[in-house]
């Protein structure tokens, strides 16, 4: 089950280990996005792409704000 | 968008996921270190100041008259005890009545802005309305400070 978590919890996560998704299109994720998150745009979200994650480690995503 | 994006790595089999609903807009309002094109724009967070003047909701005018006097402003801002912004004192209302409390004559819910306001669409709103400063809080709603428009304009003008 997904996880909802805010700044306070993203921020413990990330001290963690967690890995970081932008799930925007590529131009705005270039324009400007958070420290250490790559790009896998929800449109190319698929197996090949979410290959790149290590499974072992917690996944946080995150768009523009939630919508 | 997010919310998907969870569902959709849950259902590729990956079992700690994570979904950071308030997003970029509230990493950015909060005026935190980010990467990219656009990450060295100038904004509010860069030159906002916090030597404002706060008190408190029960305060006496005349007890704050001398704090704002000693300042670089004319005007005060009214918070709660966790700081949250609750309304402006006016170089008006500091003049009147000594027993006076900031809640009788303060102006409340004053018009904000966050840390990541671009300074530049900043200056522009300010000069549209004729303003001289911007007041800054974070999402939550605590004063940090204001921006004022000459600052903005140097900073900018480099």
């Amino acid at each position: 089950m997904t996880g909802r978590i805010e700044l306070p919890d993203l921020q413990r996560l990330l001290d963690q280990g967690a890995q970081l998704v932008e799930v925007l299109p590529e131009q705005e994720y270039a324009e400007e996005h958070l420290p250490d998150a790559i790009n896998i745009p929800l449109k190319r979200l698929d197996a090949d792409a979410a290959a790149q994650l290590d499974r072992s480690r917690p996944v946080i995503v995150y768009c523009w704000d939630g919508l | 968008m997010s919310p998907r994006a969870a569902c959709r790595l849950e259902a590729l089999g990956f079992e700690a996921v994570y979904d950071y609903v308030p997003g970029k807009v509230d990493w950015l309002a909060h005026g935190l270190v980010t990467e990219g094109e656009k990450a060295g724009e100038l904004r509010a967070g860069d030159i906002v100041r916090d030597d404002v003047v706060r008190a408190g909701l029960h305060e006496r005018m005349g007890d704050v008259r001398g704090r704002v006097e000693a300042s670089p402003y004319g005007f005060a801002f009214v918070v709660s005890d966790a700081g949250c912004l609750l309304g402006r004192l006016r170089k008006a209302a500091l003049q009147g009545a000594h027993d006076a409390t900031a809640e009788d004559v303060m102006e409340p819910g004053p018009a904000t802005i966050r840390f990541d306001t671009p300074l530049r669409s900043l200056v522009e709103r300010l000069r549209a309305r004729d303003l001289q400063t911007a007041v800054v809080t974070t999402p939550e709603g605590t004063l940090i400070g204001v921006v004022a428009r000459d600052e903005a304009e140097s900073a900018l003008a480099g």
